[in-house]
């Protein structure tokens, strides 16, 4: 494995010394900023995603302390956020206002800019045997519009009237009527300017990545070759694709609405007693909009984990994926019924009942392509030689919490048991197991799985571990309480809920939650520390530490611009003959021939020695 | 498992990697997948056209309502039914007063579809490496392109404008022309959604113009000629063709249902 690349390793070179003067001679700018280079881009994309998480966290802190000790004063926080908590009370609207950014920020900054942006970007064109993505230029510029959108989000919180407050799924009328919340001022309008300004990047993205693995797979690399790490963002391109263009008709419209008086949204409407011009349109329609996106938004969330976690879990466990067909289908029987199921989030809006049962007819089909993933991962752990890596233990918590989180969407997928349960702490609980810690999870797998590869240096196991079950245990902790809470009807997106007798049995429940969240944000600081430390100076890492068979570790430690110093690897074999029998390692590349391997080839492969 | 040099090739069929499966270039296929999604765009605001319309009573339905003797037999601008297309758009520059329904607006489509033909031919001369010939197609489409566009205008102004005739209200007061507020020829909506989309589609266009106008010049340079191939007049003429498709389902929309 390792002869081919020696000569270049002389100079290893960390490609983090910013002074380092390389053969490229490349300008600094040209190099970190304005690269072009796609490993480069997807650590602007990881490096940005990790600041949204960290700003994400914080406000759901702040909220989780509400809801956790309603009776207490916050005194301390005056400080940091001046009018807003007055007399050590959080004022209502920035409750509100911390809710929609923080759902804001980790849907679509954090779990879609940051995950598909840094894996995508970094894993497609090195497992295809790809110099670079298709357009380079494209590509920088959608992190460069991805940048100016978080600019403009970041800036809408510190507005006087605060940021956007009507949840992250802006319905109107709420978020149409500027004099309805203060949220619904300055802040809605630089929010829907700053989503506009990202679907422009997530298109930019998406196109480079669909195109690249169209046309720049290397020889041999046919689709049933690929890594389904590279299935995974492959569909979720092509969600992405599809669906923010409705998102970005459906800002556009509702900015008319806002800004120039139109009444796409509205209709028949009194504010403080006096009636507004606006007639003839719907909220509803809106509805329906949001959610042709925001189905697909989901998977676009969870499905590059899918790939990450199918990847890491054959990896660690010695095993080929079981089932890797049905996982392709799987993964594109979701893709397709994702579309078809939009309107499950709105079942109680007044919408047909009859409509409602053929949403609930289709939803409820996606747990079928979604249990036959999860058996395959079961059984590709099934008696294999584990190794526990951190990337592994987060991958098999992401099979967990995708299982617990899966259930309760079947229960939500039902129509009739959707009435008691919708905009309780039940919904909650379902989509932060199922796509808020899931997604998480299988990102941080990706972190501790690739970081050598992006850094050239190994993270620290033991941290790795103790962030591991701090994080695995709390995640549990937070959310599992909910559900008994919301099928008592314990409403989501109250402010307060000590005036209603009923929940005051719950004021225990909220405060462990609360403190288990505490917990659970602090214990991030222990992967940050250990992600920033390992940059510089963890342990150096080979150039295949986990001996994994996919191209990507094929290039040598710190792979430069280009990617690989020789011809491009071409390839022969699927990505996971692990523990073939008959082989002399437990592992064999995909850019090995089967004339090398004649000792575990099987009886058709013979063909092709 | 050391790399010794082997003679074993890889496979190589369509799929198989190392070439181009639709046997499109990368750009290509990017602009394609723009326009998938751009319908998609456009899908998103037809779809609202069609609620909206599927919202409000159409003439005859709401006259069906009224009791026999209240019924109009002439059809009048009201906010209580959604407008006929032809009763409002049959103005036609130069003649005053006269109702050619749809007159104006067939002959923005034909200027249009005449624009994507000589594109097709803008196209075909870049095959030929005819650059001569490259140009000139150029010129006619951006020509017809910035018709559409003066048409379009003609078209908003005389909407906003409005005709004598104008709504009478409820309280006997008139209005004429129509604004995204308020609007002679039916309920505002209807009025919204021309503007957007109309000025969504015409936006298209001016963006198509502009990057006509960008190839153009590039071509007079030479700039594609020495690269041995037109393929951005490819690549745009896509995006033109496709701009061409979007409006003859505005057409649809608007003028026909
Ligand atoms: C420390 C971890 C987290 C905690 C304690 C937490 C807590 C909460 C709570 C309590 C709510 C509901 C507030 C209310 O109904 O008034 C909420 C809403 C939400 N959270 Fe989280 N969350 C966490 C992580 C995440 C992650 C990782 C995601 C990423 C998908 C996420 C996405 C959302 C969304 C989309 C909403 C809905 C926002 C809205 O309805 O406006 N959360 N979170
Ligand atoms: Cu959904």
């Amino acid at each position: 494995m390792s002869s081919t690349d020696i000569s270049l390793h002389n100079d290893v070179h960390s490609g983090h010394d910013e002074h380092h003067d390389d053969h490229h001679d490349q300008s600094f700018i040209e190099k970190y900023i304005f690269s072009q280079d796609h490993k480069v881009i997807a650590k602007q994309f990881l490096f940005a995603g990790i600041f949204w998480a960290i700003i994400g966290g914080t406000l759901s802190s702040l909220f989780r302390m509400q809801l956790g000790f309603p009776e207490a004063t916050f005194t301390f926080l005056e400080p940091l956020l001046g009018k807003w908590v007055e007399g050590g009370k959080l004022d209502p609207n920035f409750y509100l206002a911390l809710v929609t950014m923080h759902g804001t920020i980790m849907v679509f900054f954090v779990l879609t800019a940051g995950l598909s942006g840094t894996f995508s970007n970094f894993l497609i064109p090195l497992q295809l045997g790809a110099r670079d993505m298709a357009s380079g230029f494209m590509n920088m510029l959608s992190f460069w519009f991805f940048f100016i959108a978080s600019i403009i989000m970041f800036y809408s919180l510190f507005l006087e009237t605060g940021p956007a407050a009507g949840g992250w799924t802006v319905y109107p009328p709420l978020s149409a009527l500027p004099q309805a919340i203060p949220g619904s001022g300055a802040g809605m309008t630089l929010w829907l300017v700053s989503m506009a300004i990202f679907i422009v990047s997530q298109l930019l993205g998406g196109v480079n990545y669909i195109t690249t693995v169209i046309n720049l797979r290397t020889r041999g690399m046919s689709m049933a070759k690929m890594p389904l790490t590279i299935w995974a963002f492959f569909l979720t391109a092509v969600l992405g694709l599809l669906a923010f263009p409705v998102l970005f008709s459906a800002a556009l419209l509702l900015i008319f609405d806002r800004s120039f008086g139109t009444s796409f949204f509205l209709s028949d409407i009194y504010v403080a007693g006096e009636a507004l011009t606006h007639t003839g349109g719907s909220p509803i329609l809106f509805q329906h909009l949001f959610w042709f996106l925001g189905h697909p938004e989901v998977y676009i969330v969870i499905l590059p984990t899918f790939g990450i976690v199918s990847e890491v879990i054959s990896t660690c466990a010695r095993k080929p994926i079981f089932g890797y067909r049905a996982m392709i289908g799987s993964m594109l029987g979701i893709a397709l019924l994702s579309f078809v199921v939009w309107a499950h989030h709105m079942f109680v809006s007044g919408m047909n009942p009859f409509l409602g049962s053929v949403f609930m007819f289709l939803t409820l089909i996606i747990a079928v392509p979604s249990a036959v993933k999860v058996f395959n991962w079961i059984a590709t752990i099934w008696r294999g030689n584990i190794n526990f890596t951190p990337a592994m233990l987060y991958s098999i918590a992401f099979v967990s919490l995708f299982i617990s989180g899966g259930v309760t969407g079947i229960i939500l997928g039902n129509s009739a048991l959707d009435i008691q349960l919708h905009d309780t702490y039940f919904v909650v609980a379902h989509f932060h197991l199922v796509m808020g810690s899931a997604a998480f999870f299988g990102m941080f797998a990706g972190v501790y799985h690739w970081f050598p590869k992006m850094f050239g240096r190994m993270m620290d196991e033991k941290l790795g571990y103790v962030h591991f079950w701090i994080t695995f245990i709390c995640a549990y902790l937070i959310f599992m309480p909910m559900h008994y809470m919301g099928i008592a009807g314990f409403p989501r997106r109250y402010y307060t809920w000590t005036g209603f007798d009923t929940f005051s049995t719950f004021l225990d429940m909220n405060s462990f939650i609360t403190i288990a969240a505490i917990v659970v944000f602090v214990g991030q600081f222990i992967f940050l520390f250990n992600f920033f430390y390992s940059i510089f100076r963890g342990r150096r890492a080979t150039e295949n530490p986990w001996k994994s068979n996919t191209l990507e570790w094929t290039t040598p430690v710190n792979p430069g611009h280009g990617n690989w110093p020789g011809p491009l690897p071409v390839v022969y074999r699927w990505p996971y003959d692990y523990s073939k029998p008959g082989a002399q390692e437990d592992f064999i590349p995909q850019n090995v021939p089967f004339s090398q391997t004649a000792s575990s080839n099987l009886p058709h492969e013979r063909d092709f020695e | 498992m050391s790399q010794t040099t082997t003679f074993e090739q890889p496979k190589t069929g369509t799929w198989d990697g190392g070439n181009e499966p639709f046997k499109a270039s990368y750009g290509k296929l990017m602009m394609w997948f723009f326009l998938l999604s751009d319908a998609f765009t456009f899908g998103a605001f037809l779809t609202t056209y069609g609620l909206a319309r599927h919202r409000h009573r159409s003439f005859e339905e709401a006259q069906a309502l009224l009791p026999e003797a209240q019924r109009l037999q002439e059809f009048e601008f009201s906010t209580q039914w959604w407008p006929i297309p032809e009763k409002v758009f049959n103005a036609f520059p130069g003649f005053h007063g006269v109702d050619w329904p749809l007159a104006f607006v067939a002959l923005m489509t034909m200027i249009l579809i005449l624009s994507s033909v000589t594109m097709v031919l803008a196209v075909e001369a870049g095959h030929r490496m005819d650059k001569k010939d490259v140009q000139k197609w150029l010129l006619w489409t951006i020509l017809f392109g910035s018709m559409f566009l003066g048409c379009q205008a003609w078209e908003w102004t005389h909407f906003i404008a409005g005709d004598e005739t104008g709504m009478t209200l409820a309280d006997g007061s008139k209005i004429y022309g129509a604004n995204l507020i308020v609007n002679q020829y039916g309920p505002p909506l209807f009025a919204d959604l021309f503007f957007f989309i109309t000025g969504f589609h015409g936006t298209h266009v001016l963006s198509g113009v502009v990057l006509l106008i960008l190839i153009f010049i590039n071509t007079v340079n030479g700039v594609y000629h020495r690269r041995g191939h037109y393929e951005m007049v490819e690549k745009v003429g896509l995006y033109w063709h496709f701009v061409d498709l979007v409006w003859v389902f505005v057409f649809t929309f608007f003028y026909l249902v």
